[in-house]
């Protein structure tokens, strides 16, 4: 005799909510494949838990984003936000397409000369360079962004001592009506900071200031505020133009378009809300188009876009471990994916899904990870189907800054792999072992013998 | 079990609690178990009655089914 499927028994309060003009929650549908590959093969071959990257997404997102901007401006360019996944094969996927490298330490400048990027192409950014960074980007001629006054009279030092011409921009921070006003990057646009910078660097005459960066903030879907900014950075232009007859070359506007995971308190799911890469290209390039700059030609326009060019590409394959009831009643889970390797789960409401159909009933659980701490929650309160011990999960849209924020605590941090355009796996960093950590410590001559323990 | 024959169950798994006033809902096993406690079957008996037709090996249907009684506990149904 044919026995039924098993689901374990459940028993779930009616509660009549608040009258929701969106209707019930849809039922969380399992999702077993990426790019056609079945997720079960791919942690039956490389382990639980495992990050998988999709590389026609990461292509075929580059396309669209560059589509939107191109289509609408003439002189487009993408520099790769080393900071967001600086997994190697993920850069380069990104410089194959086109992209420059944005790096914001001399660690990430390395990563970039190592995936061969024109040094050219590489624009240094952030508050950290140390004086041997700087002498590396000056002889390489990177593209130095400064930020502060300390650097900017570094180089000029550098300048002297290693006589050549360093191509910088300097970062512009400014009041655009955005809040908060970023400001503890670059120099200051009303209070003169920026026009100051400027003067120190053209009187030089052995620097070479070829752009100017500024990034007003995350999720700005406001055009007027681009207008604001870029009507700034065009006076500066005209202004340095004007005094010095040195032209900008570049406008970069930084990056923090948003991806679309839901950040956790928001109304609305971020799927609803997210503006597209063509709303974000509407906006900044009507900007550009309706200001003059000197002589009539205007600046290639640069984005330094990383979370919105990644975040879908990535996906987090992993185990139940565990199922409880808390003290309350409420249904807990206990995931083999902690916030060890999904930091990000501190203010994102990630989409889970199970791999495989268990239940056709769900109920709201809470999801936790494996680590021995109260804080470790990957999802608060989800409406999600019961899975058993042992069944699997993926956690959608995780490629941006998990694989670079990540920490090694209590646990190793797991394999990648990157399914390619033809559906082949291949391992792109490896999971680690007691033998990477145990190359990096070193124990004291006297401790090395077996040491007893003392009663 | 005279407290589980105070409420109106349905065929598809909706429960009234008139008691109370509450309204739960149970799935397909949840149903089976609801009468099987109502006949005065054992909790051994449930199991065996449980693994027999359903895809299932033993360890797991005990634990699932004592989380299931301390539900209906939690809830004054047993």
């Amino acid at each position: 005799m044919n026995k039924k499927i098993y689901e374990r028994p459940i028993l779930r309060k009616v509660v009549e909510g608040m009258p929701n003009k969106f209707g019930s929650m849809k039922r969380i549908r399992p999702i077993n494949t990426i790019d056609n590959v079945l997720i079960d093969d791919i942690i039956d071959s490389y382990g639980s838990p495992v990050f998988i990257l999709s590389e026609k997404t990461i292509r075929d997102t580059y396309k669209s984003a560059y589509r939107a901007f191109s289509n609408r401006y003439p002189k487009v360019q993408f520099a790769w936000s080393y900071k967001t996944n600086y997994l190697d094969a993920v850069c380069r996927i990104f410089h194959s397409e086109g992209s420059w490298a944005e790096v914001v330490s001399g660690f990430e400048y390395e990563k970039a000369l190592a995936n061969h990027v024109p040094c050219n192409k590489i624009i240094f950014n952030g508050p950290d360079k140390s004086k041997n960074d700087l002498v590396k980007a000056i002889q390489n001629k990177s593209l130095i962004h400064i930020d502060h006054f300390d650097e900017l009279y570094t180089i000029i030092q550098l300048t002297d001592e290693l006589n050549e011409r360093p191509q910088v921009a300097i970062r512009v921070n400014m009041d655009t009506g955005i809040y908060p006003q970023w400001d503890r990057f670059g120099f200051n646009y009303e209070n003169g900071e920026a026009w100051n910078a400027i003067n120190r660097i053209l009187t030089n005459s052995k620097i070479d200031l070829i752009g100017l960066h500024t990034h007003i903030g995350t999720y700005i879907t406001v055009s007027k505020a681009y207008a604001i900014a870029i009507e700034k950075l065009a006076s500066l232009a005209n202004k340095t133009f004007e005094r010095f007859k040195t032209t900008i070359k570049y406008i970069d506007v930084g990056g923090g378009f948003a991806s679309q995971n839901t950040l956790q308190g928001a109304y609305l799911p971020a799927t609803d809300t997210t503006p597209s890469f063509d709303d974000y290209a509407h906006a900044i390039t009507t900007a550009l188009t309706s200001v003059n700059f000197p002589n009539n030609e205007v600046p290639t326009l640069i984005l330094e876009t990383g979370r919105a060019l990644i975040d879908e590409a990535g996906w987090l394959a992993g185990t139940v471990l565990a199922n409880k009831r808390l003290a309350d009643g409420h249904r807990a889970m206990v995931l083999d994916v902690g916030v060890n390797i999904m930091f990000t789960a501190f203010w994102y409401d990630y989409e889970i899904h199970p791999v495989n159909e268990s239940s056709f009933q769900s109920e709201p659980t809470t999801m936790y990870g494996p680590l021995c701490m109260n804080i470790d929650v990957i999802r608060k309160n989800i409406d999600f189907p019961l899975l058993n011990k042992d069944d699997r999960f993926v956690i959608k849209r995780v490629g941006a800054y998990t694989m670079t924020q990540w920490m090694q605590f209590i646990t190793y941090r797991p394999n990648v792999v990157l399914i390619d355009e033809k559906g082949k796996l291949h391992l792109i960093r490896k999971g680690e072992d007691k033998e990477v950590f145990r190359k990096q410590e070193i124990v004291p001559k006297h401790l090395l013998e077996k040491a007893e323990l003392k009663n | 079990m005279s407290k589980l024959n105070s409420l109106a169950i349905s065929d598809n798994g909706f429960i009234f609690k008139p008691s109370t006033g509450e309204s739960f809902t149970t799935n397909e096993l949840g149903l089976h178990i609801i009468h099987l406690l109502k006949e005065n079957k054992s909790t051994n008996e449930i199991i065996t009655e449980i693994t027999r037709e359903f895809e299932i090996d033993k360890l797991t249907a005990s634990r699932d089914l004592d989380e299931f009684l301390d539900l209906l506990k939690r809830e004054n149904m047993v």
